[in-house]
């Protein structure tokens, strides 16, 4: 299993968004260096343009994911992923998910149950085109639910 | 000369290459300028009918060549042409 290190920063900024946009879903970029373990040290979020269905589906402005490929170059970091939430389902990707997934990438699924945070995983595409989780290391939820 | 912006999930396929620079005059002379130095590339971007993939983006500096003139569009001197992965999805049901 490959390992992956999240800063408690990402972890409180994709959790807020999360909450923020229950019931769609969110989406948003990962920032960070590879390694040994990969490191996710920055998130940026991303706006859900998809015009219907957001309780159910994300998409990102092709322009919005140019602009984050030149935000890791200049500040040298490299896009390592995409996170998005899972309102009222499990963080375990989906066959959409699956359909449009590009190798390489860190797929953060947050699940939010009842606007309640519920948990994180994390994935990726192994060489037969299918999801296997990433272990996330010392995962700290940094929003306390009320 | 112009610039081609490899996005990261496909730089295995680039020699981990973030940039390159081409004289190419067209998009379309730039993807087989690209697939002919990087063969392992051309299925991330070409499909089976010889178009560009369905979940393949590819820009001129802002913006998206279907709005242009598709592949024929012209790339002069000093632009960026993007390659840029379609994100999408969405939970199970």
């Amino acid at each position: 299993m490959k390992k992956l290190k999240i800063y408690p920063l990402v972890i409180e900024t994709i959790e807020n968004h999360a909450l923020e946009t229950y019931p769609e879903e969110c989406c948003g970029f990962l920032y960070g260096t590879e390694g040994d373990v990969r490191e996710i040290s920055h998130a940026g979020k991303a706006t859900n343009i998809k015009s219907e269905n957001k309780r159910k589906r994300f998409e990102i402005d092709p322009l919005e994911y140019l602009q984050a490929e030149k935000y890791a170059m200049a500040n040298n970091l490299e896009l390592l992923g995409i996170y998005h939430s899972h309102p009222d389902h499990p963080a375990v990707p989906s066959e959409h998910d699956l359909k449009q997934a590009a190798g390489y990438f860190s797929y953060i699924i947050v699940s939010v149950r009842k606007n309640k945070i519920n948990n994180i995983q994390s994935w990726q595409l192994n060489d037969q085109q299918e999801f296997e989780e990433e272990e996330i290391l010392d995962l700290i939820h940094v929003k306390v639910n009320s | 000369m112009s610039k081609i912006i490899i996005p990261t999930p496909l730089r295995k396929f680039t020699n981990n290459q973030t940039t390159l620079e081409t004289s190419a005059d067209t998009v379309l002379e730039v993807i087989r300028e690209l697939t002919i130095k990087y063969p392992d590339l051309k299925n991330q971007i070409i499909d089976k009918q010889g178009g560009i993939r369905k979940y393949i983006r590819i820009y001129l500096d802002d913006t998206d060549i279907k709005t242009l003139d598709q592949e024929k569009t012209e790339v002069s001197a000093g632009s960026v042409v993007s390659i840029i992965p379609a994100i999408a999805g969405g939970n199970i049901t």
